[in-house]
């Protein structure tokens, strides 16, 4: 009798699901004709890559990822998509001359870090991490001693886009 | 540590499995007969008039836009309140001048009026 | 456990989605979705790398996906300024017909 391969774990089939789930909306996002279809496939790919980091056991970013990604910027799409009437679909394709060659080439680039992440004998395991509240709270002080500097230019782009944008989009009639 | 997900998980599951069933079963199981007033609108109501898309205002997107940015200002006062306790003074004094940025920008927006509704 | 290559084939995966929807698309919004798909994927690589690293208690990988974040929510804030800007002078944001610079 042939020895048949170790059954999947939890871990491994919950991570499988949220891959399949991850990819198919992000596929939505690019292929919908309709352009707020692919708004709401953008959401949840969000989500996805979300249950992704709760399995990497980075909760702060999960929950960061469905605070800032799904709770504004999904929604300053969707007003885009509402102020700019880009609904308005089905008249010419949504895609431009190359997209031929551009999907080839896409492909190419997926085969080839396919092929190169398959080639190099990674970590199966990784080590165990701190508990949550404490990793957080190093998360904190790192913000405040080695990446200060990034984390006050971080404020000084927020201030840009905060001024540049208002100015931007306002409507000067 | 991450088993404790799974009861999210499992909510998650049942949240979507039990409207989902809901409504593909009443698709299944329910008679239909169309006719020209179930098939209206409103059944009662006035006819809409014109295009479902309407052109939204702008004032919606620039709400929407600080609301973004001070929401990313959670994200990065958050860890830095839980470790409050460890930090220095010049942790504090930097987180303060990271706020006084951001209120610059909203003062900003405030004199401007984009936080106004016209 | 899964192993390290699962989470880098999707950010893969999602890197060249992205890839494809940033050239191909002629809609501007649907440009800026997709920069946001390949922002994601490479901040699925950083959490991955940091995780299976051999120091999880160095936080570099999460502070940068944290800075990542921010600096996407800046990002589609000004790209959704410029092309609601642009909308209302030219009153469309097909980039194909945004030829005002091609020679």
């Amino acid at each position: 009798m042939p020895e048949l391969p170790p059954l999947p774990t939890i871990s491994q089939l919950v991570f499988t699901g949220f891959a399949l789930f991850t990819c198919a909306s992000a596929l939505g996002v690019v292929l919908a004709r309709n352009l707020f279809h692919g708004a709401l496939a953008l959401v949840a790919t969000l989500f996805g890559v979300a249950g992704l980091y709760v399995m990497l056991e980075a909760e702060f970013l999960a929950v960061s990822q469905v605070l800032v990604y799904v709770g504004a910027i999904a929604t300053l799409i969707t007003f885009a998509i509402m102020l700019t009437r880009s609904m308005m679909y089905g008249k010419t394709s949504p895609l431009n001359r190359q997209w031929g060659k551009t999907g080839l080439f896409a492909v190419m680039i997926f085969l080839a870090l396919y092929g190169f992440v398959g080639s190099i004998p990674w970590a199966d395991s990784a080590p165990a991490v701190l508990a949550d509240e404490s990793m957080i709270a190093a998360l904190g002080v790192e913000f405040v001693t080695n990446y200060v500097v990034a984390f006050e230019v971080m404020g000084l782009l927020l201030l840009v886009a905060l001024v540049g944008a208002v100015m931007l989009a306002r409507d000067n009639n | 540590m991450l088993s404790q997900y799974a009861f999210i998980l499992i909510m998650a599951a049942i949240a979507l499995v039990l409207p989902l069933a809901a409504i593909i079963l009443g698709h299944i199981l329910g008679p239909r007969r169309p006719d020209a007033v179930k098939n209206a609108v409103y059944e009662s109501g006035v006819e809409t008039i014109g295009d479902t898309w309407v052109q939204f205002r702008a004032q919606y997107y620039l709400i929407g836009l600080v609301f973004v940015v001070f929401d990313v200002e959670a994200i990065f006062l958050f860890p830095i309140a839980i470790a409050y306790s460890q930090l220095s003074l010049f942790a504090v004094f930097a987180t303060i001048f990271f706020i006084v940025l951001l209120v610059i920008g909203l003062l900003y927006d405030w004199r401007k009026g984009a936080l106004e509704w016209q | 456990m899964v192993p390290l290559t699962g989470y880098l084939l999707v950010g893969a995966f999602l890197f060249s989605a992205g890839l494809y929807g940033a050239l191909a698309r002629k809609n501007a919004i649907a440009v800026l979705m997709s920069i946001e798909l390949m922002l994601n994927a490479a901040n699925i690589n950083l959490v991955a790398f940091w995780r299976y690293g051999d120091t999880p208690a160095d936080l570099t990988g999460q502070v940068f996906a944290v800075l990542i974040i921010a600096l996407a929510a800046a990002e589609a804030a000004v790209g959704l300024a410029l092309i609601i800007s642009v909308y209302r002078e030219r009153k469309t944001v097909d980039l194909d017909e945004l030829d005002l610079l091609a020679g």
